[in-house]
């Protein structure tokens, strides 16, 4: 096992820290570290205002994920290396596993399950399906967050745009051509 | 009843090659088998673009992963892993995080699923002698559950283990060495699988290295090398490469006095319930598996490996559900690998390029596991009376390998289909008309065509470019076998208000089986593939196949029609005499019962197998693909970048070719990957994995994928109701031999070392002092 990162940030750094380098599957282990009292939280998901009680180190992914059972948000690497974990914060997209919960009170955070309005999927969404930019799934919910956010931003984008705007997303299954033609062929139902 | 004692009819089938002319062939099949499918250019649903039966699950975030499910009651289980590469367990105590609050399970662990097994200790042996000895840094040795991560997290760390440190190799050439601390002390039983050729007694063991297996060879190689014109000869390595799932290993298990009930994120629900149920000595009823989506396999997934067995142990101490799932660290570095190779091939061909000879020697490491055979390829490929091949399992201190998208051939490849292109060169042939003259696939033969044209193929003379940044092109060969698995069964009721389930244990890994199979019963039965329900991933339904050996929708889609043919009849049976031409629905409705059902299996394909055994059987028709590359090698920093792919592939009659196109992209990017950037590191002097983790461990992300086209292909032999085969691991087989192939191409020199990074490129051009050039 290894020592978790947020154990590591709110604990007794310096007592720590020699099992850290390299980050070996056997390295001793450490007692974790107890956390402080838990927190009162208000988290704004969806437009809903959601109340909660979390414990000061848990990441926003985590919270998601857990109490407020928005799995669709997904945990890839749990570091900030896959990108599966792709919410908006204030309309942007951020990495939820490498963000405290506490740090997003006051925020605006919108996950997958937030992108449809009821029926009607997001364009992006409609273009994976038609351009089967899906397989595994895994990734996917993240990657639709990205390119969403995308054409939020850019109506019109090139390839490329496309390419730079998931170029932190890991999808082992190799959906990437078919990710780049449907947020191409979404921009471009939403400009004709 | 045998085959022979079955009723038959005689029907003619679809043949050939789309594009191309058909004929018909004729064949002989029982009697209740559904009529003949026509080519898609005439169907309503096979052969079209479906879109994906769970996408808007999948593009939502409504799917339900293993990852996902919580169950009431349910704990966290972790588990605690050696921290030396090799060491005996002199003492090891749970107590102490048995006793803390909230821990609810605190157990040893000694599984070796995966792993050969190793002859006991002789009787007189001490204690010492018999104390457990951990294999790899990782290998796990106690599991605790607990209400909450946190208490699990605190419960590892209270659990006493005292290990005395032992010597250990991490790399297959001083595993190999005579003097070389051993892994396995004494004689391993245990099954090579793909990649190695199947038969022939077990192996010697000498130290580390177990065999060669000489099975498979044929005529005489050395009097073949003898009589060659010229020989080629290279020594070609490959390293390790992990299959990086995005959803990590995962169960949940669920002991109860009624049964156990596993949660898994796996490749083959029916697998992993026969294997607990022996586990266990359970009957198979008592035993059920349950997924509703799999967040990536390519092999990894395929068994119940240890880290299964340690949740099931957990939950029937603790008497509650219990949830594993590996970090990240641990799926890299205890979840399988591709095994690293190396291999030594020597191809002799007379002047018209005819071969003479092909002499494999290769040695392969699954770290503690068998399984790193790469002979199949070679064998099987090109025609050649002579061919010798001597293959060995290497043991090393690291975690055990296992199948990974095309095992054996991927590594088989990047050897072979070099070697091949350098007799082109050598011989001044087109590596396409070389082709011609030794393979025999005329499948092969109509994919280098159309690929050719496709790409624009043009020979050119290696290293033509002058500018710093040279491009160059070049293609190679795919071959798979094309598996069925014949314990491949699927129930089709139809319901009195005119509804259609379609039930299977198989599991969805991101390939699309469920909208193959609506896809397949709505052509059936006359309707929209939206109108079939589709509910898999149960070993509750009927028996599924593996999501492995690119055998899923071979053994599945033939039952599933054969499933809705028999429904269909049975409905016009039971509303026979009905007056007037009634609609589907309109017969639904006069039911005399609310469902009708019917099951299906796979049965053996029209005209039989090349080869069966037990579940596994082998089509007689093998499974290709050619890929033509073009890079960009910067001779001055050495980066190559891959600007375009194409690839002819083929698997029978596509289903979905929108899927199976999907899938071929993946294929292509493992491929490329794997040729330019992947490559797990093994620290020498701690024995830890160094980049077990995705930022160092590289991987091709959307800024390194080429343009790429697929030519699909319709191949029609009229073997089963469906004529489907696969298409996952033919498409990942030609990329790296294709890029290694261009590489060549652009520079004039010959990479044979995987993976070809700037470094190795740089090297290879002399251009790093004091670097040896390749």
């Amino acid at each position: 096992m290894e020592i978790n990162r947020r154990e590591f940030l709110l604990g007794t750094g310096a007592a720590i820290a020699g099992h850290l380098a390299p980050a070996a599957s056997g390295a001793p282990v450490a007692p974790a570290v107890d956390t402080a009292a838990p927190l009162r939280v208000v988290l704004t998901v969806n437009g809903a205002e959601r109340a909660l009680e979390i414990e000061p180190q848990v990441t926003l992914a985590e919270v998601l994920r857990g109490p407020l059972a928005l799995t669709g948000t997904k945990i890839g690497c749990d570091r900030g290396a896959c990108a599966a974990c792709t919410v908006w914060i204030d309309g942007a997209p951020a990495l939820s596993c490498m963000m405290f919960a506490r740090d997003a009170v006051g925020r605006a955070i919108a996950t997958i399950e937030g992108l449809a309005r009821r029926e009607a999927l997001h364009p992006v969404q409609a273009a994976f399906i038609e351009h089967d930019a899906i397989q595994c799934g895994f990734c996917t919910p993240g990657l639709v967050m990205s390119c969403a956010a995308l054409l939020e931003r850019n109506p019109r984008p090139s390839p490329e745009d496309v390419k730079s705007a998931i170029a932190g997303h890991m999808c082992r299954c190799g959906t990437y051509p078919h990710v780049v033609d449907a947020v191409l062929a979404a921009a471009k139902k939403g400009a004709a | 009843m045998s085959a022979a004692d079955q009723e038959t009819r005689v029907q003619l089938y679809p043949a050939g090659l789309v594009p191309g002319t058909l004929s018909q062939i004729e064949r002989r099949v029982p009697a209740d088998e559904p009529p003949p499918l026509p080519a898609n250019a005439e169907l309503a649903w096979i052969g079209k673009p479906v879109a994906r039966y769970e996408g808007r699950a999948k593009v939502t975030g409504a799917t339900r992963f293993t990852v996902d499910i919580h169950l009431p009651g349910m704990l966290h289980g972790r588990l605690l892993r050696s921290p030396h590469a090799h060491a005996r367990l002199l003492s090891l105590d749970v107590l102490p995080a048995a006793a803390l609050p909230q821990v609810r399970a605190a157990l040893a662990v000694n599984e070796a699923a995966g792993r050969p097994v190793e002859a006991p200790p002789p009787p007189d042996a001490g204690p010492l002698a018999r104390a457990r000895r951990v294999l790899y840094a990782g290998d796990i040795v106690a599991a605790v559950a607990a209400d909450t991560p946190a208490a699990a997290g605190r419960a590892l760390a209270a659990i006493r283990a005292e290990y005395q440190p032992l010597p250990f190799v991490v790399d297959l050439e001083r595993a190999s060495a005579s003097d070389a601390p051993l892994v396995y002390e004494r004689p391993v039983r245990g099954e090579n699988y793909a990649g190695a050729i199947p038969g022939g007694e077990a192996p010697p063991q000498n130290g580390n290295v177990r065999g060669p297996s000489t099975a498979g060879s044929r005529g005489d190689a050395r009097a073949g090398l003898a009589q060659a014109d010229l020989v080629i000869d290279g020594e070609y390595r490959t390293q390790v490469q992990t299959h990086c799932c995005l959803e990590t290993h995962a169960v949940i298990a669920d002991w109860r006095d009624d049964g156990l009930t596993v949660y898994l994120s796996t490749q083959y629900t029916a697998g992993v319930r026969a294997e607990l149920a022996r586990a266990y000595e359970l009957p198979l009823q008592r035993v059920r598996v349950v997924v509703e989506a799999t967040g990536g396999g390519f092999g990894s997934k395929s068994s119940a490996g240890p880290y299964v067995r340690a949740a099931v142990a957990l939950s029937r101490a603790a008497r509650a559900p219990v949830r594993v799932v590996l970090d990240r660290h641990e799926e890299q570095v205890d979840s399988g690998n591709r095994p690293a190779t190396l291999q030594r091939l020597r191809i002799g061909a007379k002047r018209d390029g005819s071969l003479t000879a092909i002499d494999l020697e290769a040695w392969g490491t699954a770290g503690v596991a068998l399984g790193a055979g790469v002979g199949f390829i070679a064998q099987s490929l090109y025609r050649c009376d002579n061919f010798a091949i001597a293959q060995s399992d290497v043991f090393i201190n690291a975690g055990p390998g296992c199948a990974m998208r095309a095992p054996g051939n991927v590594p088989g490849a990047f050897a072979l289909e070099q070697a091949v292109d350098e007799l082109a060169g050598r011989l001044g042939l087109d590596p396409l008309e070389l082709r011609d003259r030794i393979d025999p696939s005329p499948v092969r033969r109509a994919e280098r065509r159309l690929g050719a044209e496709r790409f624009g193929w043009r020979p050119r003379a290696p290293g033509a470019d002058a500018s710093p940044v040279k491009r160059g092109v070049g293609m190679a060969q795919s071959l798979w076998a094309a598996g069925v698995q014949t314990n491949a069964s699927c129930e089709v009721r139809i319901h009195r208000d005119g509804s259609v389930e379609v039930l299977s244990g198989v599991q969805d890994i991101g390939t699309g089986i469920r909208t193959v199979l609506a896809q397949v019963v709505g052509e059936t039965l006359g309707l929209r593939p939206a109108d079939i329900d589709v509910r898999i991933g149960d070993t509750d339904f009927p028996a599924g196949p593996p999501s492995y050996g690119s055998m899923t929708t071979a053994s599945l889609s033939p039952a599933a029609r054969n499933a809705a043919h028999r429904a269909l009849l049975e409905l016009r049976r039971l509303t026979a005499g009905q007056t007037g031409r009634l609609s589907f629905r309109e017969s639904c409705a006069r039911l005399p019962v609310d469902r009708v059902s019917a099951v299906a299996s796979r049965s053996e394909d029209y005209g039989g197998f090349a080869r069966r055994s037990g579940d596994m059987a082998q089509a007689q028709t093998t499974l290709g693909g050619v890929q033509f590359a073009q890079v960009a090698v910067d001779t001055e920093t050495g980066a190559v970048r891959v600007e375009r792919v194409v690839a002819a592939q083929d698997c029978g009659r596509p289903i979905n070719p929108r899927q199976v196109e999907s899938q071929v992209h993946g294929g292509i990017l493992m491929g490329l990957s794997y040729a330019l950037y992947e490559e797990r590191v093994i620290d020498r002097h701690t024995g830890h994995v160094l980049n077990a983790d995705l930022e160092h461990y590289k991987i091709a992300r959307a800024g390194e994928i080429p343009s790429i086209d697929v030519v699909l292909l319709e191949h029609y032999r009229g073997t089963s109701s469906t004529d489907a085969y696969g298409i996952a691991e033919p498409s990942n087989i030609a990329t790296t031999p294709a890029i290694a192939n261009a590489i060549y191409n652009a520079i004039g020199v010959r990479l044979r070392h995987l993976p070809m990074t700037p470094a190795a490129v740089l090297a290879a051009l002399g251009r790093v002092p004091g670097g040896r050039p390749a």
